[in-house]
C-alpha cells in the first residue's frame, strides 16, 4: 500500500491546462495545418497525408477539425472555419455529457491508439464528461475511423443505427475522411459522408490528440476561435 | 537455394520443383531444424501460379527458397496443413488469392473474403457478397451443457474489429475459433505498380502501431532490388526509430496488463509514458507512429548532436520512471496471481504453431530476427535475446518488461557514438524480375516483406507478412482449457494487429 502511495506520489498530477491554458508546443518538425501562401490551388486536408516528401509546407497549428466536409478544403480566398459550436437544442442535451461509441472500420490502428490517448491522464478526456462507451446504445454519438472497409460496413451501419436519436458522427483520420491512402482500392469507401451524415471532420495520418480534443471542444462550445 | 535477408535472386534461379517435391522438401526441411516463414502464390510467365516457399533456418540466419508451378486447369495441390500445422494460414490465404485449392486441408474457410486475383471461379461461391462472418461453419462443440458465445467485430473498447467464437463448458473456453478479415483494405495489390512514392506510404498504414517496422521492410526490399546501399547512419536512425517504437507500444502493452489484472495505478502511469516515448518519435519525425521516417534509399530526418544529447537526457529519465513503476506491477501478489499459469504455450506447441516474436520468445523460442538474421545496425549492436519459461500472461509481460531495458541500454549506447555522414543516399531503378526479401524484427516480432519486381520498374507481386499472421492461432491456442473471463488478460497479452492480417 505505501508503495502505491509513493509511487502516485511520485507521478504527481500530468494533466495539462489545455483549453484553459495555451496547449504544449509541439516540435519543429510536427506536420500540422498546411500553409497555404505561397501555394498554387487549394489543398484538401481530407485527401492529404500529411508526408514531409510532399509539395506542402506544414505549419504547427494542430487546429484543423472542421464542421463540413467543404471547409477542409483550404485556398487561398478562403480563412480555414474550424469546428463550429452544435446548435442550441444539442448543445443542451450533449453539452456537459457526450457518450461516443468508436467503430473502426478498416482503419490501421494509429487512428485508434491516438483516440485511446485521449484517455490517459494528460488529456483526461472525461473532465469534459466525453466518455467511450461499450455499447451503441448507451451512446450518443460514433468515432468512425478508417476508410470503411467493404467487409466493415454492415457492422458499421448497424452500430450507427443501434445508436438513439438524436445522434452525432465524427470522422477521425484521413482515411475516414476520403478512402485516404487506400482510396484507389475496390475493398474501400470514399468517406464516411458518403455513407452516413458526418458532423465532425478531424484530419491527419493520424491526427494528433490535440487536433482531436480542440474539434471535440469546438463542437461542444468550449472553444470559440 | 540460399537466401539472406535482405538478399535477392532472379526469378530464373529460384529452384522449381515437382509438386510432390516441394511438398517433400517443405515437410522434411520443417520436421528438421527450419520454420515455414512464408509461403504465398505469384503468377508465373504463362499464366499458372507459382507458389513459393521460404524456409527459416534461424541457427545458420540462411533462408531457403522453393517454388512449385500449379496449372490453371487443375488448380490445385495436396495440403501440407495436415502435415505442418505452420501452414494453416498460409494455404488459406493462397486458396482465397489465387482459388487454388489445398486438398485435404483440414479447416479450409475463407480468410478476408474478397475474390481472387487470377478471375478465375472462386473457391467459395460468391465469396465476396456475403457479411463475415458469413455462412461457413465454426468449429462447434456439441453437448447438451455446452454453449456458445459470439464476440464482435465490434468489441467493447477502442479497438480494431475481429469476430470470436467460444465454445464454453460453464466458464471453461473448450475452443474459440478467430475470424477476421474485417479490416481487409487490400494492401497487397495496391502495392503492385510503378509508383513507389505512393506504396512506401501504404507500407507505413499496414499496421499503424508498427509504421517504422513495416516501412523499413519495404525501404529494404527496394534497396535491395536497386543496389542501394544505405548510410550508416541512416541504418543507426531507422534502428532507433524501431526501438523507440518497441518501448512505446510495450510500455502501452504492460499498462494495458495491469487494467485487465483490475490494477489501475500502474495502467494510468504506462498510458502516460507510453506517450513520452511517442512524443520522442514525434520529435525525431514529426509524426506520433514515426511516419515519414523511411524512405528507400534511407530516412528524412536526421540526428544531431543536440537531439541525441537531449534524448539521452529524456531517456535516462524515463528508464528511472519505468523502473519504479514495472517494480510496482511486478511485486503486486493480486497482478501475479492473474498473470501466472493462464493462457500457457508449451514450448513444443509454440514450435508447431510457429509462433514468432514475444510470444514465441516467451514459450522459449530463440527467434529474435535483430539476432538470426541480423541486419543494417543490429550486425554491430548485439542486443541479448529476452526469454521467458512459462510461455504464460506473466512470461509475456516479463520478456516485455525485459526487452523494455534492453531498448533503453540499447538507445543510451547509441545515440551518443552516432554515426557521421549523410542519411540519404537515392535508390536507383530495380533490377527486373527479381525476388527480394527483408526481415524485421517488429515489436511483435518478424515482419516479413517480399517483392518481386516486374520489367517496369514496378513491382509485379509484394507479400507482406506481419508477425500476427502467424501468432493469431497461438491465442486461440492458449484459450483452451481457460475460463472465458480471462480471454481480454491473455489477448492484451499477445496483443495482436488486426489491421496487419487483414492487410
Amino acid at each position: 500500500m505505501l508503495k502505491i502511495l509513493k509511487t502516485r506520489f511520485k507521478q504527481g498530477c500530468r494533466t495539462i491546462l489545455f483549453p484553459k491554458a495555451k496547449a504544449p508546443d509541439l516540435p519543429q518538425r510536427y506536420r500540422g495545418r498546411p500553409i497555404i501562401a505561397g501555394q498554387n490551388g487549394s489543398i484538401d486536408l481530407g485527401k492529404i497525408f500529411f508526408n514531409p516528401d510532399s509539395d506542402i509546407v506544414y505549419s504547427n497549428d494542430y487546429s484543423m477539425a472542421t464542421s463540413k466536409r467543404e471547409d477542409l478544403v483550404l485556398s487561398q480566398e478562403r480563412e480555414m472555419a474550424l469546428a463550429r459550436a452544435l446548435n442550441e437544442r444539442m448543445l443542451k442535451i450533449f453539452g456537459r455529457s457526450l457518450k461516443l461509441r468508436q467503430v473502426s472500420a478498416g482503419g490501421c490502428n494509429a487512428c485508434e491508439l491516438d483516440l485511446n490517448v485521449l484517455n490517459t491522464p494528460v488529456f483526461d478526456l472525461s473532465r469534459f464528461g466525453i466518455q467511450f462507451v461499450a455499447s451503441p446504445r448507451h451512446a450518443d454519438g460514433i468515432v468512425v475511423t478508417g476508410p470503411v472497409s467493404r467487409n466493415m460496413r454492415e457492422a458499421l451501419l448497424k452500430t450507427y443505427e443501434a445508436i438513439p436519436e438524436p445522434k452525432l458522427v465524427i470522422a477521425l483520420g484521413g482515411c475516414a475522411i476520403s478512402g485516404g491512402i487506400f482510396s484507389d482500392s475496390p475493398q474501400a469507401s470514399h468517406g464516411l459522408d458518403t455513407i452516413i451524415p458526418v458532423d465532425l471532420f478531424i484530419p491527419g495520418c493520424p491526427p494528433h490528440p490535440l487536433t482531436t480534443l480542440d474539434g471535440l471542444l469546438r463542437l461542444l462550445g468550449r472553444i470559440s476561435s | 537455394m540460399e537466401l539472406f535477408n535482405g538478399g535477392q535472386i532472379s526469378l530464373s534461379n529460384i529452384p522449381v520443383l515437382t509438386q510432390q517435391g516441394f511438398r517433400a522438401r517443405i515437410l522434411d526441411r520443417c520436421h528438421e531444424d527450419a520454420r515455414l516463414v512464408n509461403l504465398f502464390g505469384h503468377l508465373g510467365t504463362s499464366g499458372q501460379v507459382r507458389l513459393s516457399a521460404i524456409l527459416g533456418l534461424d541457427e545458420e540466419a540462411g533462408l531457403e527458397i522453393l517454388s512449385t508451378f500449379i496449372s490453371s486447369e487443375a488448380a490445385q495441390y495436396e495440403s501440407l496443413t495436415k502435415d505442418l500445422l505452420q501452414a494453416h494460414l498460409f494455404e488459406r490465404e493462397i486458396a482465397e488469392q489465387w482459388a487454388i485449392q489445398p486438398l485435404g486441408h483440414p479447416w479450409l474457410k475463407p480468410l478476408r473474403y474478397h475474390c481472387n486475383y487470377r478471375s478465375a471461379t472462386d473457391i467459395w461461391k460468391n465469396i465476396a457478397n456475403k457479411t463475415i462472418p458469413g455462412e461457413y461453419p465454426f468449429y462447434a462443440v456439441g453437448g447438451e451443457e455446452v454453449h456458445e458465445v459470439g464476440v464482435g467485430p465490434v468489441h467493447a473498447g477502442i479497438i480494431e474489429p475481429g469476430h470470436f467464437r467460444f465454445q464454453c463448458h460453464g466458464e471453461e473456453i473448450l475452443h474459440l475459433e478467430i475470424q477476421l478479415g474485417y479490416q481487409h483494405k487490400g494492401i497487397e495489390p495496391l502495392m503492385q505498380g510503378q509508383d513507389l512514392k505512393r506504396s512506401v506510404l501504404l507500407s507505413e498504414s499496414i499496421a499503424g502501431d508498427t509504421a517504422i517496422g513495416h516501412s523499413t521492410a519495404f525501404c529494404e526490399v527496394v534497396e535491395s532490388l536497386s543496389g542501394c546501399i544505405i548510410s550508416p547512419k541512416a541504418q543507426a536512425i531507422r534502428a532507433i526509430a524501431l526501438e523507440l517504437e518497441r518501448l512505446a507500444n510495450h510500455i502501452g502493452d504492460l499498462g494495458a496488463l495491469g487494467m485487465d489484472a483490475g490494477f489501475l495505478p500502474t495502467s494510468a502511469y504506462f498510458g502516460r509514458m507510453r506517450g513520452d516515448y511517442l512524443n520522442l518519435l514525434l520529435a525525431l519525425t514529426g509524426n506520433r507512429f514515426g511516419k515519414g521516417l523511411c524512405r528507400p534509399g534511407g530516412v528524412l530526418f536526421d540526428i544531431d548532436a543536440n537531439m541525441a544529447g537531449e534524448f539521452c537526457l529524456k531517456l535516462k529519465k524515463y528508464k528511472e520512471e519505468f523502473q519504479d513503476v514495472s517494480d510496482l506491477l511486478f511485486s503486486r501478489p493480486s497482478v501475479l496471481a492473474r498473470f501466472e499459469g493462464v493462457g500457457v504455450i508449451t514450448p513444443e506447441d509454440a514450435q508447431k504453431i510457429g509462433l514468432v516474436g514475444l510470444a514465441g520468445r516467451a514459450s522459449q523460442l530463440e527467434c529474435d530476427v535483430r539476432i538470426n538474421y541480423s541486419s543494417g545496425m543490429w550486425q554491430f549492436h548485439h542486443v541479448p535475446i529476452s526469454l521467458g519459461a512459462t510461455g504464460d500472461v506473466y512470461a509475456r509481460a516479463l520478456v516485455r518488461r525485459q526487452e523494455i531495458l534492453r531498448s533503453l541500454e540499447f538507445l543510451l549506447k547509441v545515440l551518443p557514438s552516432l554515426p557521421a555522414g549523410e542519411i540519404f543516399t537515392p535508390a536507383g531503378p530495380m533490377k527486373p524480375d527479381t525476388l527480394a526479401v527483408s526481415l524485421v524484427e517488429g515489436w511483435r516480432g518478424e515482419i516479413m516483406h517480399v517483392g518481386i519486381s516486374d520489367a517496369q520498374g514496378g513491382f509485379a507481386r509484394y507479400k507482406i507478412k506481419d508477425p500476427s499472421f502467424h501468432n493469431w492461432f497461438g491465442l486461440a491456442y492458449a484459450m483452451r482449457g481457460q475460463e472465458i473471463s480471462d480471454f481480454p488478460l491473455c489477448n492484451k497479452s499477445f496483443n495482436l494487429s488486426y489491421s496487419g492480417h487483414d492487410l
